[in-house]
């Protein structure tokens, strides 16, 4: 028998006021632990999408220089710039395309045949080559045209030519370069002499190590835009980092309003345990007339506090589990996302600020408590 | 050496209206084994006495000695650790913790003693002192008679072996022919263990147990 003991007995003793408090503890837990998860995922989700495609820069000629085309020569001098890293220019059109009798319109990219296995995978076929009149389609061009014949190995005639279908893309999504998964994927060389063509849109630059896309940027801002803004440098790196930025205040918000349904969890501490120590006056007297001493008091009922917010944080946390569950993967689609460290922290935050708040909550009434007079407190009926 | 002297001792209650004082130079001394009743009308200053006797509270003027400690100037922890080892309280409404069962009544202040082996027993052999049945040790204290919780009272009085047993009207609440077992359990334990006794109360048959009584009037003793 300890003063822990004593706590534990008045727990039990009032056991659906301390029910109703615990509840109170485990909603706030949960509300934190829950949207803490969702906002980590949000950011984790856009930490996966940096990896993805966060290495690349490209290059677009600046409005109104050159007619909005990259030459050759400038494809060079950027590929000089950018040292060992991997530069690919494309180009971009629209046409109708016809595919046996069917007819419709479809995106058209034109890269050198030579740089489309870096940029893209293909999940069936292989590569098309300079020459030869091969073609890629995107996966979802080919999920969406299968009734209408356009599948490996098909012919699809552009204009007064035939490619055919050599390859189909794996599914990309949605990137900041190039959409081919609607698209039909050409070799530059037939873009060119289909279309007498002999400049780029735009030029990919991909960096093999991330950390280096500032140093690639610069560079070729200095090489290209000397005298005047020649080209645009953009890097994916730095839109999804603002992105980012912005899920990282939404994560603050979230988990802060987790904090406020805590924080009304502890004023229902306050109130429950200063119902406890008016309830108890007499018996604190008697506790203080037989020699409990103040402090002693006061731990008696700091564990009162305290086992309240235990149990509120223990089943909290047990739930806040599952509601993170739940949570990613309706709302992010991805449940793997909980079992990250990141996740399960907030998890540990929740149950960890539940316990913190019930026992701040707790100080009061049991410095109340122990300072009650006890020659009054004996008197009280 | 007393078991409780008081010199000269005032305790005024500082009240808007007015002083109000409620001893006014009390002169008492009370030795080891006495039986001394203390009686007096209401508003003589026989609570405020009692809980000067009892370490709950300190005079304004003059010096109260409690088994050999000087009480003025202590702090509340020093009159707290004084109470639990030289006193052993026994109140008018027994005041038994209800969140903890007989024996551990008893066993409790061994416990704020910070003792660790032994507690129980020793809380079992006082019980079965003030002639409690065993079977009744684990229930708790709503579960007995009026007089079986005095009962328990005084064996928790007693456990931690103090000074002086000091009883507020230990009988008040009990019928006469319990109150006059509780006496004698009271008269037993000065007689048999020489245990020293202080009683407040209002009844005037409990002469026939002391040793002398104190009367106080208007805060002072009468003599």
């Amino acid at each position: 028998m300890t003063f822990f003991d004593l706590a534990r007995r008045n727990v039990v003793r009032h056991w659906l006021r301390s029910s109703l408090a615990v509840i109170g503890i485990v909603i706030g837990v949960i509300a934190i632990a829950s949207l803490g998860i969702m906002g980590n995922s949000i950011g984790l989700m856009f930490n996966d999408m940096v990896s993805d495609v966060g290495d690349t820069v490209i290059v677009s000629p600046a409005t109104g220089v050159g007619g909005g085309k990259l030459t050759e020569r400038q494809v060079s001098d950027i590929a000089r710039a950018v040292g060992s890293n991997d530069v690919i220019p494309f180009s971009s059109t629209a046409d109708k395309i016809s595919v046996g009798d069917k007819e419709g319109g479809a995106m058209l990219y034109a890269i050198p045949a030579g740089d489309i296995p870096s940029l893209l995978e293909v999940e069936s076929g292989g590569y098309p080559r300079d020459t030869g009149g091969g073609c890629l389609i995107g996966s979802e061009l080919s999920a969406n045209s299968r009734d209408n014949g356009l599948k490996l190995g098909a012919r699809i005639r552009i204009g007064d030519e035939t490619l055919r279908v050599v390859g189909v893309l794996k599914e990309r999504g949605m990137g900041f370069d190039i959409n081919p998964d609607y698209a039909i994927v050409v070799p530059y060389t037939w873009y060119s002499s289909h279309y007498d063509e002999e400049d780029y849109d735009q030029v990919i630059v991909k960096v093999r190590d991330v950390n280096d896309i500032d140093a690639v940027k610069e560079s070729i801002e200095q090489r290209m835009n000397r005298r005047e803004d020649v080209v645009n440098v953009m890097d994916t790196r730095g839109i999804l980092e603002s992105i980012f930025a912005a899920t990282e205040s939404i994560t603050v918000f979230l988990a802060g309003i987790g904090a406020i349904s805590l924080l009304v969890a502890g004023v229902s501490i306050l109130n429950v345990m200063l119902m406890s120590v008016t309830e108890r006056i007499k018996e604190i007297g008697v506790l203080r007339s037989i020699g409990t001493r103040r402090g002693e008091v006061m731990r008696m009922f700091i564990y009162e506090a305290l086992l309240l917010g235990i149990a509120g944080a223990l089943i909290g946390g047990v739930l806040s589990f599952c509601a993170g569950y739940v949570v990613t993967a309706v709302f992010v689609e991805n449940p793997d996302y909980l079992f990250d460290p990141t996740s399960l922290l907030y998890i540990v935050f929740g149950m960890a600020f539940g316990v913190i708040t019930s026992v701040a909550s707790g100080l009061y009434p049991a410095w109340k408590a122990a300072h009650l007079n006890p020659i009054q407190a004996l008197r009280h009926e | 050496m007393p078991v409780i002297s008081f010199e000269n001792v005032r305790k005024v209650y500082p009240l808007p209206a007015g002083d109000v004082v409620a001893l006014d130079g009390v002169d008492i001394a009370i030795d080891e084994g006495e039986f001394v009743l203390i009686m007096g009308p209401s508003g003589s200053g026989k609570s405020t006495l009692l809980n000067i006797m009892g370490s709950l509270d300190v005079p304004t003027s003059g010096e109260v000695t409690i088994a050999g400690n000087k009480i003025g100037g202590m702090d509340d922890d020093d009159l707290t650790l004084l109470r639990r080892d030289h006193i052993g309280f026994v109140f008018q409404q027994f005041n038994l913790i209800p969140l903890l069962s007989i024996v551990e009544n008893v066993e409790y202040p061994l416990i704020l003693k910070g003792r660790q082996n032994g507690t129980r027993e020793r809380a079992e052999e006082v019980l079965r002192a003030v002639g409690i049945e065993k079977t009744h040790f684990t229930h708790k204290p709503g579960e007995l008679s009026g007089g079986q919780q005095q009962r328990v009272a005084i064996a928790r009085a007693l456990v931690n072996d103090p000074d002086f047993l000091l009883c507020d009207e230990p009988t008040g609440n009990l019928d006469s022919k319990t109150g006059t077992a509780i006496m004698t359990l009271l008269d037993r334990m000065n007689r048999e263990e020489g245990k020293t006794v202080v009683m407040v109360t209002h009844d005037p048959r409990m002469t026939e147990y002391a040793d002398r009584t104190i009367r106080l009037v208007d805060g002072r003793v009468e003599e």
